[in-house]
C-alpha cells in the first residue's frame, strides 16, 4: 500500500465503470423495461403541414387485431391548461397532446394506436385516416423572412446587445468583410430513438423513459397531467445518446402516460426513427449576416452578427448564433442581434452546441475571410484580436488559456508546413488545405446534490439523480467519490437516472459534471469526516484516541498518518456499525457567474484533400486543443471530444434535414438519406487538453465538455476547403456540388 | 478476377443485388406515393393475427416461440426472447444497430423475418462469451473505449467479430489495395473503416472503434 494510492484517481484514463455491461448487452435502455402485462402504442402524424382534422375514421383501426385503443382529440381526456400546464421557455415545451384538431406542422401526433403486440399496433396505426381542411402553410424561410419578429429572450439572454459604437468602428476600418452564413436545419438522430414506458399502480406513474433530465420528466408529467411530482416517478439508467433531443419532454412522453391510464395497462411508446424528424426537436435553419470591420495591422475596429433562424408556430426557441460575437474578440464596438420566421414545422430545440456550433461557422469564415484579406496568417489574427476580458460587458475569465490552445495544436498539426495562397498545396493532382478555427462554449452549472452511503462489506454506494448519456457521467463519477473518500474506484458503486435519488439537474449545457462533481465531492467528503470522528471514538478502533486530523482514509484503510501500523480496512470498520452511515449534501454555484465570463476555449486545425476533378473532399485529420478545465478522466473526456469533432464533420459536410417546401414532409427522414458521418468518412482525430483547473468556477476545477468539440470544426473545415481550392462556400453542408 | 474468389461473401452480395432490384420494383408502385392521407397499408393476404410455431436457436439455446409470421428476427430477440442487448435504431436496415450472427455471418435483424431463421445458428452480443467473461472483441472496445452512449455498441461488436473472420478468410472490400492477393487480408485502417461503416456510432466513437478492432484483429492472429 502505498500513501498516495487512491489521492490521484480524478483525471486517470480509467475504462468505463458501464463498460462491460455496454459491450455485454446488460445495459438496460428505456424500451427493454417490460412491466407485466405491458402493451405497445405507435404514433400517428399528421400529413399537412397546416389546417384542422376534420374527421378522424378510427373504426377501422378499432377493429383491427389485437387494439386495446386508438386515442385521439375525439376521446383524449381534457388536460389542465388545455395541455400546455408545464410550458416554460425554453426547455419546456408546447406539446401536441390531443386537446384540439388544428394542424401545427406535417408529422405532428394526431393520433395513438395501442394493441396488444408491436406488430398489432404498427397494422392498426396504418389503417388510421384523417381528413383535414387545409389551411395556407408557411413554409418558404426566404419569403417568410419579411415577417420575422423579436424573440423575447434567447435561452435567458437578451435578442438585441450592441457595446461601443458599432457604427463609428465600421468608418475608421481600414478593410471590410460582409457576408452572409447560413446553416440547414439538421436532426439529432441519436442512435437510440425517443421511447417511454408508462406504467400506472394506484394513482401512481412510473416512467422508464430516455431522457437527459429524469427531474425534468417528472415535474412535465405532474405538471400536464396535474399531478403530484411525489407521485411521478422517472427512471432512466442508460440513455442511448442525446445531443439535446431528450432534453425536453415532448409529446410521445406524455401521450404514452395518457393512453397507459386509459388502457390501464403499462404502454411501451417507441418513436419510429422517420418520426424523430419533426415532434421531437432539431436545430433550426439559420441565416446570419457578420459583418467585420478592422484596421491594416488586423486590429478589430467593429463586429456585427446579425441572425435569422426559423420556429414554428407554436413556439419561439431561437438558435442564439450571434451570442459568440459578444464574446469571443476583443473588439471595442459590436452589435448582434436574433430574429426568427414562424414556419409550420416542429419546434426545433438545444441540439449539440447550440448557437454555437452554428454562430462560431459564422464568425470563424469571416475572420479567416479577414485575414484572407489582410494577407495575414489566420492564427496571427486571432492572436491580434486576443480578448483578454469578455468585450461585451468587460468582464474578465474565470479561466482562459487559449493562447496554449493555439501554440499547441499549431505545433501538433504543423501549421508552420502551411503555405499562404489558395490552392498551393497539392500531393499529386489532390489539392491540400489547411484550416483552422477557434472553439468555445459557456460553462455552466446549476445547483445539485447527491448521497453517499457506506456498505456493511465496506464499499460505498454514490447517488444523484443525473444521466449519463453516454457522457460517462457513471465513471467520472465514481472517480470524484473514490478519491474523496480515498477507496478505489472498485469499491464504489455510482447510482443515477432515478428521481428517487438526491436531484441533479438536466445532462444539457455540458453542465453534468461541473454541476454533479462538487455535489459528489461534498457528501463524499462529509462521509468521510463522520467515518473517520467515528473510528476516533471507538475504542476497538485501531485508530482510536488520535486526533481525527491525524486520521486519514486510503486506497480503503483508516489509517493513522504518522503511525501507518494503526490501521484498519473500511470492511473491518463497516461491520462493527449495524446502522448505514451516510451523508448527503447539495452543491450550489457560488457568485462565479456575477464576476466572471465562464467559456471553455479551443484551437481546430484541420486538413482537407478535395479531388479537383470531382469535388470529393476528405478530411484525413483533424488536430485540436482545449482548455476546458481539469479533464476528471482522459480516456472518456478524450472520446468525448473526438465524438464532438465528429458532429463537427457532419456539419461541415453531410448533414441537413430538407422540408419540402409544399408539403412540409421532410424529405430524409431516415439514416439513409440524412447523412451522419460513418466510420470511413473519420481518419484522424488528435485531442491535446491543456490541463487548467478552474477552480474560480468549481471547487473540482472542471467546466463541461459535451459540446464545445463540435464548435470550431465547420469553420476549419470551410477554411481548409478554401485555402485547397480558393473557394469560398458559407452555405453548409459543402457537398461536392458546390465545389464543381 | 479470380473466379475462385467468389466466396460465400460474393454470393451474399449477388444476393442483396438481386433484392435490392425486386425491392425497387416495389418502390415504384403507384399506390406507396399516393394521396398522403391514404392508409399506407391497403390489404394483406395473411389472415391477421394467425401465429405460427417459430423455433430458433439462439446463443446455442432453443427458443419455441409462437409468432406472427411478419415477426421481424429483431422483435423476436427483443419482444418475444427477452434478449435486449440487441437495439433497434431505425427498424430499416440503415443503421447496424440490430447486427447479429447469423452461421457466423453478419445480418442486420431488422430486415430479417425469424420465421425465415429455424434451423439457423444466430448469435447475439450476449452469446458471444461465457458468463462474465468478456470475447476479445468486447474487451477491446472498453479498453480502446469505442463507444459512449452504448446503444449501437452490441451491432458494432457483432459486426466487428464477422468481419475479422471475414477478412481472415479473405474477402475483400472496397478498400482493398490489391484484390488478386490470395490469403487473408491485412487489416489496415482504412479496410476496418470500410468492413465497419455499416455501423453507424452517433456519439462519434469511431476513432475508438477502430484502434478496438485492430488491437482484436492483432490479439486474435
Amino acid at each position: 500500500m502505498t500513501q498516495t494510492a487512491t489521492s490521484h484517481v480524478i483525471g486517470q484514463p480509467l475504462d468505463r465503470t458501464d463498460g462491460p455491461l455496454k459491450t455485454t448487452g446488460g445495459a438496460r435502455y428505456a424500451a427493454e423495461f417490460r412491466p407485466a402485462g405491458l402493451c405497445h402504442a405507435v404514433m400517428v402524424l399528421s400529413t399537412i403541414p397546416a389546417g384542422r382534422i376534420v374527421a378522424l375514421d378510427t373504426a377501422a383501426p378499432e377493429a383491427s387485431p389485437g387494439v386495446l385503443l386508438v386515442l385521439s382529440h375525439r376521446n383524449a381526456p381534457s388536460l389542465p391548461k388545455h395541455g400546455d400546464a408545464a410550458f416554460d421557455p425554453p426547455a419546456g415545451r408546447v406539446l401536441s397532446l390531443l386537446q384540439d384538431d388544428d394542424v401545427h406542422y406535417n408529422r405532428q401526433p394526431i393520433a395513438v394506436v395501442v394493441a396488444d403486440s408491436f406488430e398489432h399496433a404498427v397494422a392498426a396505426a396504418a389503417l388510421v385516416h384523417a381528413q383535414y381542411e387545409r389551411a395556407s402553410p408557411a413554409l418558404d424561410f426566404q419569403r417568410e423572412r419579411a415577417h420575422a419578429h423579436t424573440p423575447k429572450d434567447v435561452n435567458h439572454a437578451p435578442p438585441d446587445k450592441r457595446w461601443g459604437d458599432v457604427a463609428a468602428g465600421e468608418r475608421v476600418a481600414e478593410v471590410r468583410v460582409d457576408a452572409i452564413y447560413t446553416t440547414p436545419m439538421q436532426t439529432h438522430n441519436p442512435l437510440e430513438p425517443h421511447a417511454t414506458v408508462a406504467d400506472w399502480q394506484n394513482g401512481k406513474l412510473t416512467v422508464y423513459d430516455a431522457t437527459q433530465y429524469v427531474s425534468g420528466v417528472r415535474d412535465a408529467l405532474a405538471k400536464t397531467l396535474g399531478m403530484a411530482a411525489d407521485d411521478v416517478r422517472v427512471v432512466s439508467p442508460f440513455v442511448g445518446g442525446g445531443f439535446g433531443c431528450k432534453g425536453s419532454t415532448w409529446s410521445h412522453v406524455v401521450l404514452a402516460a395518457m393512453a397507459a391510464r386509459q388502457v390501464g395497462r403499462p404502454v411501451k411508446l417507441v418513436v419510429d426513427r422517420t418520426q424523430m424528424f419533426g415532434p421531437v426537436g432539431g436545430r433550426p435553419h439559420t441565416r446570419q449576416r457578420v459583418a467585420l470591420g478592422a484596421r491594416r495591422d488586423g486590429t478589430l475596429t467593429s463586429i456585427r452578427h446579425e441572425l435569422v433562424a426559423q420556429t414554428s408556430q407554436i413556439e419561439d426557441w431561437t438558435e442564439p448564433s450571434a451570442v459568440v460575437s459578444r464574446m469571443m474578440y476583443a473588439c471595442p464596438n459590436g452589435a448582434t442581434s436574433h430574429r426568427l420566421v414562424k414556419l409550420n414545422i416542429g419546434t426545433p430545440t438545444f441540439q449539440r452546441a447550440p448557437g454555437e456550433a452554428s454562430g462560431n461557422f459564422a464568425l470563424e469564415v469571416a475572420m479567416d475571410e479577414l485575414a484572407v484579406s489582410l494577407h495575414v496568417d489566420p492564427v496571427a489574427l486571432r492572436l491580434r484580436n486576443y480578448a483578454e476580458r469578455e468585450p461585451a460587458t468587460g468582464k474578465s475569465f474565470s479561466s482562459k488559456h487559449l493562447r496554449e490552445c493555439y501554440a499547441q495544436a499549431a505545433e501538433r498539426f504543423g501549421w508552420s508546413r502551411r503555405t499562404g495562397a489558395p490552392r498551393s498545396m497539392r500531393d499529386g493532382n489532390t489539392l491540400v488545405g489547411y484550416g483552422m478555427a477557434t472553439a468555445s462554449y459557456p460553462a455552466h452549472r446549476m445547483a445539485a446534490s447527491a448521497r453517499a452511503v457506506l456498505q456493511p462489506d465496506g464499499t460505498f454506494v454514490v447517488q444523484s439523480g443525473s444521466q449519463d448519456i453516454g457522457t460517462g457521467t457513471y465513471t467520472v463519477m465514481t472517480q470524484v467519490a473514490a478519491e474523496t473518500l480515498g477507496v478505489p474506484p472498485a469499491h464504489v458503486h455510482f447510482e443515477l437516472g432515478d428521481t428517487r435519488l438526491p436531484p441533479a439537474p438536466v445532462s444539457g449545457g455540458s453542465m453534468s459534471a461541473a454541476s454533479v462533481g462538487p455535489a459528489v465531492q461534498a457528501a463524499c467528503r462529509q462521509l468521510r469526516e463522520r467515518l473517520v470522528s467515528l473510528a476516533v471514538a471507538d475504542a476497538t478502533s485501531p485508530v482510536h484516541g488520535s486526533p481525527s486530523s491525524a486520521v486519514t482514509i486510503d486506497d480503503g484503510w483508516m489509517i493513522v498518518r504518522d503511525n501507518p501500523s494503526r490501521r484498519e480496512t473500511l470492511a473491518a470498520f463497516a461491520a462493527r456499525h449495524r446502522q448505514p452511515l451516510e451523508a448527503s449534501a447539495e452543491a450550489k454555484p457560488g457568485d462565479a457567474k456575477e464576476r466572471y465570463a465562464l467559456h471553455s476555449f479551443g484551437a481546430v486545425f484541420a486538413e482537407v484533400r478535395v479531388d479537383p476533378e470531382l469535388g470529393v473532399i476528405r478530411v484525413p485529420r483533424v488536430v485540436a486543443a482545449y482548455d476546458i478545465g481539469r479533464p476528471l478522466n482522459l480516456k472518456t473526456a478524450r472520446s468525448q471530444m473526438q465524438g464532438g469533432i465528429v458532429w463537427g464533420v457532419g456539419f461541415a459536410l453531410l448533414e441537413e434535414t430538407l422540408l419540402e417546401l409544399r408539403s412540409g414532409r421532410i424529405a430524409n427522414a431516415n439514416l439513409a438519406e440524412y447523412h451522419v458521418p460513418v466510420n470511413a468518412d473519420i481518419q484522424s482525430i488528435d485531442v491535446l487538453f491543456v490541463d487548467h483547473p478552474d477552480y474560480a468556477f468549481n471547487p473540482l476545477g472542471i467546466r463541461g465538455i459535451g459540446e464545445i468539440g463540435i464548435t470550431g470544426v465547420p469553420a476549419a473545415l470551410a477554411n481548409a476547403i478554401h485555402h485547397a481550392t480558393g473557394r469560398r462556400l458559407r452555405d453548409l453542408p459543402i457537398t461536392l456540388d458546390k465545389l464543381l | 478476377m479470380d473466379a475462385n474468389r467468389l466466396t460465400a461473401e460474393g454470393h451474399a452480395r449477388r444476393r442483396f443485388l438481386l433484392g435490392t432490384a425486386s425491392l425497387g420494383v416495389v418502390a415504384h408502385t403507384p399506390s406507396l406515393f399516393a394521396a398522403e392521407d391514404a392508409p399506407l397499408v391497403a390489404s394483406a393476404h395473411v389472415e391477421r393475427g394467425a401465429l405460427a410455431p417459430v423455433r430458433l436457436q439462439v446463443n446455442g439455446r432453443d427458443y419455441m416461440l409462437s409468432l406472427e409470421p411478419r415477426v421481424t428476427l429483431l422483435d423476436a430477440l427483443r419482444e418475444y426472447i427477452g434478449l435486449t442487448g440487441t437495439k433497434k435504431g431505425c427498424d430499416r436496415g440503415q443503421c447496424g444497430a440490430c447486427t447479429v450472427l447469423v452461421n457466423d455471418r453478419r445480418i442486420n435483424a431488422c430486415l430479417a423475418l425469424a420465421i425465415a431463421h429455424q434451423g439457423d445458428r444466430i448469435r447475439t452480443v450476449e452469446g458471444l462469451a461465457p458468463h462474465g467473461a468478456l470475447h476479445a472483441v468486447q474487451a477491446a472496445f472498453v479498453e480502446r473505449d469505442g463507444f459512449q452512449c452504448g446503444y449501437c455498441t452490441p451491432g458494432q461488436i457483432c459486426s466487428a467479430v464477422a468481419m475479422l473472420q471475414e477478412a481472415r478468410s479473405d474477402t475483400i472490400s472496397a478498400a482493398t489495395q490489391d484484390v488478386r492477393q490470395r490469403g487473408p487480408i491485412a487489416l489496415t485502417d482504412a479496410e476496418i473503416r470500410e468492413r465497419m461503416s455499416g455501423n453507424l456510432c452517433r456519439c462519434g466513437a469511431y476513432v475508438g472503434i477502430v484502434a478496438a478492432v485492430r488491437d482484436a484483429a492483432t490479439r486474435s492472429t
